[in-house]
């Protein structure tokens, strides 16, 4: 039974390393968005960014499965739940960019054009490095967030611990242990991770705070 | 899809709101004391005390609060304790509640600046009148905003107890899905549901975030 359920840890890992790696890239286009010279695009931004967070991810897990089959768009339970977290994790990483981009010194970029750098490696050797560094911490409390929130994949059919455990319990009525499994298996996965951000984010405040 | 179907759709998804708004309110009126006990507890009981209480607020916080409904609903009749869907829920809210906002009251607590304390310490006043009159008004000044925002994360993730047949709003939006086959619609209107108490909430906390944070 034990060895059952986690087996499904591998669909757990892959969806939240699958949609944190296609939400963190597509969170670059967000934040640009949010932060575009035009305002028409700004607007835009925002609204996504507000339509995304303002509706629970179950409704957009259903939304993306089960409403989308009817409109001839069937995916499988794992592309629907790939699409669905990346989409809201590309909303909730753009946002956390754009804090990190507010910390960043004008003096920065006009420095860069001074020196007559291109935007691309204004982009890639000046702004990324420094942006990352600063939300470095919050992008992983996100990714701890989203590795819990992939246990609803098991709603739609995925079969990953928790669905697992469900049918462990249908068969043997061992309910209680099957689910302490699946928790603590959560446990274990973000109580380290939990850890290694706060120690980031502790060292970075030493190494980065002037006062 | 025709306005007035849709419209319809929303209307009978109301009842859900009612129960969802009932769970979110008593899970946050039980959890937010616990977390306002948990966090004293593990800043200043005894060590054996403090490790438990710690031990609660990860299980609260690390579990995800699918699979603790699942623990109480599924798990807990296995030794021979049968909850009703309502009661599972709101034990599985409360605590994750209480996990959440432990984090946020402790760190609120720690932001008031140590040379309170000292001053509250050096005028005579007692343990308790420092916590009560020095510490308490400071903390909850920071504390608020973000337990507001749990509030509003809590609402939302109320729609996790379909699962166990709780009927807030997935549940309604569900049943009406599979008597009706047009679920696109339906879930349609339930993220209206949810969007539309979301966002005025979301403001109404960012409002009230600026007006605390004039006086810090």
């Amino acid at each position: 039974m034990v060895l059952y359920i986690l087996q499904g840890l591998i669909w757990t890992v892959i969806i939240t390393v699958g949609s944190f790696a296609i939400g963190s890239l597509l969170g670059v286009a967000v934040a640009g968005a949010r932060t575009a010279a035009s305002k028409i695009v700004r607007v835009l931004g925002r609204i996504y960014v507000e339509i995304i967070r303002s509706v629970p991810p179950l409704v957009w897990l259903f939304l993306v499965f089960f409403g989308l089959a009817e409109i001839g768009l069937k995916l499988t339970p794992f592309q629907a739940a790939m699409l669905t977290f990346s989409v809201i994790a590309s909303a909730y990483l753009g946002e956390i960019y754009r804090g990190g981009l507010a910390t960043l010194g004008r003096g920065q970029i006009e420095a860069s054009n001074s020196l007559g750098l291109s935007r691309l490696d204004l982009l890639v050797r000046i702004v990324s490095p420094q942006v990352f560094r600063t939300v470095s911490p919050s992008m992983v409390t996100y990714g701890i967030g989203l590795m819990k929130d992939s246990a609803l994949a098991s709603t739609i059919g995925v079969v990953e611990m928790t669905f697992r455990a469900n049918q462990v319990t249908q068969n043997t009525g061992q309910g209680l242990a099957a689910f302490a499994i699946v928790g603590g298996a959560y446990l274990l996965l973000s109580i380290p991770l939990g850890f290694w951000a706060r120690g980031v984010d502790e060292k970075m405040r030493k190494k980065y705070v002037v006062n | 899809m025709q306005a007035q179907t849709w419209f319809g759709y929303i209307w009978e998804l109301l009842p859900g709101v009612v129960t969802a708004l009932e769970l979110t309110g008593i899970a946050l009126a039980l959890g937010y004391p616990l977390a306002l006990l948990m966090a004293l507890l593990i800043n200043s009981a005894p060590r054996p005390i403090a490790w438990l209480s710690i031990a609660f607020v990860e299980v609260g916080r690390g579990i995800p609060l699918l699979v603790l409904l699942y623990i109480f609903y599924q798990g807990l009749p296995q030794i021979d304790i049968i909850p009703s869907a309502m009661n599972a829920a709101i034990t599985a809210f409360t605590w994750s509640t209480a996990g959440y906002a432990t984090e946020i009251i402790r760190s609120s607590l720690q932001s008031v600046p140590n040379g309170q304390l000292e001053a509250a310490s050096s005028v005579g006043l007692s343990d308790s009148d420092r916590f009560r009159f020095v510490i308490l008004p400071q903390a909850a000044r920071i504390a608020i905003p973000p337990l507001m925002g749990l509030a509003i994360i809590m609402f939302q993730l109320t729609s996790l107890a379909y699962v166990i047949a709780v009927s807030e709003v997935m549940q309604a939006a569900y049943f009406l899905g599979t008597k009706t086959f047009n679920y696109l619609p339906v879930f349609l209107a339930a993220a209206a549901v949810y969007a539309a108490i979301t966002i005025p909430a979301s403001a109404l906390v960012t409002s009230i975030e600026r007006r605390l944070a004039r006086h810090v």
